[in-house]
């Protein structure tokens, strides 16, 4: 077991199974068709990313760089989370991007009873560490736990 | 973060419970960028991302109502991204049924809504708001708080105004109350360059290729270009301007640019040259052989790669009214080479409602339209975002289509030669 210490962008606990991409994440192209045709595993749409196209991102620890593409990205979240079909949290290795901080905002402050922690800032060593399948739980404080 | 006493008040729900929310919203937002304060948004008009009706955004349109309940809407005018439908555009029975029947049902729902919230007219249904022809164009160093990534990269990097790249709904709440989170884009540190790319191509290079090798690489850094005026100029005319959009939209869709500076072409680099370009900055040479590596490493995912193309989208982001005369002249020339009278494909050109409307009024209207070529205002990423487009062999020369959809990117050439001879490229 590793721990890395991150940035809460957004609070939460939660223990869940990782699913990594080390390229950066389109929220966008990954759970668009996902949320619109009722995919309830929110399996990734991005074609264009190797590491998680097919994969289910729903309920799972999403361990990410950043997040990159259209400026819908962070409504895309806001979405998944009001759906009930959001990853059960977010780590982003690197400094959270802006289409992601807004997601993780809108669903703090809009959703009743939205509980998908966002860490940020828990360094490439992070990212070179965590493999798909992963037990992961994530800390008050920030704190991810990787085993 | 700092905030005036007026912003303050806003929070402590003074003015109400909603614009407290909004208000909790952007100072969350800027503290995850340590931003220190909220500065004044002074853009005449705003512009939103989100315009299409989708059944599945249904808490979009809540948090929409909630606003438009609580009477909180915005001083600030705004135009929003392009309609998702047209009838001119092909579309089998199937495919009608699946977009009026269960993806856009709540299309006239929303339109009332972003009218009740402050829609500019009902023509002002764009991803470039910033044409002439729209009248939603930033002055030089405007603060904003747009969304549309290809929109807001445009902005900050040709017009030099200062946008974040801000999501869907984060639009419109700086709007409502007037201000948007000091950070990033918005300041001058934010706005040096981090990396220098160097064009070193024998031949003019295809803007939306170009972008997606610098959007892949640089990610959300600002790039700094060198080379490009060599193929452009260094006067920002409608020929240039065109090429920039598709450039910087390729950029923010194949990697999250918000703002790149070409090297004595676009304002900040022209005012402040090499001065633009951050200590360490790393490098990154783009040739020939450069674009072509990136050009076949995009997958092709469609059910059979050798298909015969059923459809062509050119206009993402929207064509300009100079793009939509030269595709004419274009079409027209490799028809008559070809000894054929209209294109084989079906072949879509889209462009803003009022630049379409300035279009019709020229003599290259009834020409393009003697070409078999259809003209529509639609968002073609939001036609194809269905499971039943994934069949179908659709070509763009649209880096952001490929990025999003099935669609398969052909240049501009591969393009002209497919719709004009037949078969694939």
């Amino acid at each position: 077991m590793k721990q890395f210490k991150g940035r809460v962008v957004t609070p939460g606990e939660v223990t869940a199974e990782a699913v990594v991409t080390t390229e950066g994440f389109n929220t966008l192209a990954s759970l668009q068709m996902a949320l619109q045709f009722g995919d309830k595993e929110a399996k990734c749409g991005d074609q264009n990313n190797k590491e998680l196209h097919g994969k289910p991102l729903y309920n799972k620890a999403l361990c990410l760089p950043q997040t990159i593409g259209s400026t819908t990205g962070g409504l895309v979240i806001y979405c998944a989370c009001a759906m009930g079909r959001s990853p059960a949290c977010m780590l982003f290795a690197n400094h959270i991007d802006s289409l992601a901080a807004a997601g993780a905002v809108l669903a703090d402050v809009w959703v009743d009873g939205c509980t998908m922690p966002v860490i940020d800032s828990l360094g490439d060593e992070f990212l070179n560490y965590v493999k798909d399948g992963m037990k992961i739980t994530v800390k008050a404080d920030g704190v991810v736990e990787v085993e | 973060m700092k905030l005036t006493k007026e912003q303050q008040a806003i929070l402590d729900g003074e003015k109400g419970e909603t614009l407290s929310k909004v208000m909790k919203t952007l100072v969350m937002y800027g503290d995850a960028f340590e931003a220190e304060k909220l500065v004044p948004i002074t853009s005449e008009c705003n512009h939103l991302v989100t315009s299409f009706g989708l059944k599945v955004m249904s808490p979009v349109y809540d948090l929409m109502q909630q606003i438009l309940d609580a009477g909180v809407a915005s001083k600030q005018k705004f135009s929003v991204d392009p309609r998702p439908l047209d009838k001119n555009v092909p579309a089998n029975l199937l495919q009608n049924l699946v977009f009026n029947k269960f993806m856009y049902t709540k299309q006239d729902f929303y339109e009332k809504q972003l009218k009740q919230l402050g829609l500019m007219d009902d023509d002002a249904f764009t991803c470039t708001c910033y044409m002439d022809e729209v009248g939603n164009k930033p002055k030089k160093d405007d603060v904003l708080s747009w969304a549309e990534s290809s929109a807001v990269v445009y902005a900050n990097s040709v017009l030099g105004a200062r946008c974040n790249r801000n999501s869907g709904i984060i639009d419109i709440m700086g709007s409502l109350v007037g201000f948007v989170p000091y950070f990033g884009l918005l300041t001058d540190e934010g706005r040096k360059a981090t990396w220098v790319v160097k064009v070193n191509t024998t031949k003019k290079p295809e803007a939306q290729l170009l972008g997606s090798a610098i959007g892949m690489k640089v990610m959300e850094d600002v790039p700094y270009v060198v080379g490009l005026d060599k193929w452009l100029g260094a006067e920002l005319n409608d020929d240039a301007c065109s090429y920039l959009k598709d450039f910087g939209a390729a950029t923010a869709s194949n990697g999250a640019v918000g703002l790149y500076h070409i090297e004595n072409l676009t304002p900040e680099a022209v005012e402040l040259g090499d001065r633009l370009i951050a200590e360490g900055a790393r490098e990154y040479i783009i040739d020939d052989a450069e674009l072509e590596r990136v050009k076949e490493n995009y997958p092709v995912v469609w059910k059979n790669p050798d298909a015969t193309p059923k459809l062509c989208f050119v206009g993402c982001p929207h064509l300009s009214l100079k793009q939509l005369k030269n595709w004419t002249e274009n079409i027209e020339k490799a028809l008559k080479e070809s000894g054929k009278k209209k294109v084989v494909i079906p072949t879509v050109l889209t462009a803003a409602p009022k630049v379409l409307k300035e279009f019709y009024k020229t003599e290259y209207a009834e020409r393009l339209k003697a070409t078999g070529v259809i003209t529509s205002y639609i968002c073609p990423l939001m036609y194809m975002n269905n499971p039943l487009c994934k069949k179908m062999p659709v070509i763009t020369s649209s880096n952001k289509l490929r990025t999003y959809t099935s669609a398969r990117y052909y240049t501009d050439e591969e393009i002209l030669n497919a719709i004009t001879k037949g078969g694939n490229r």
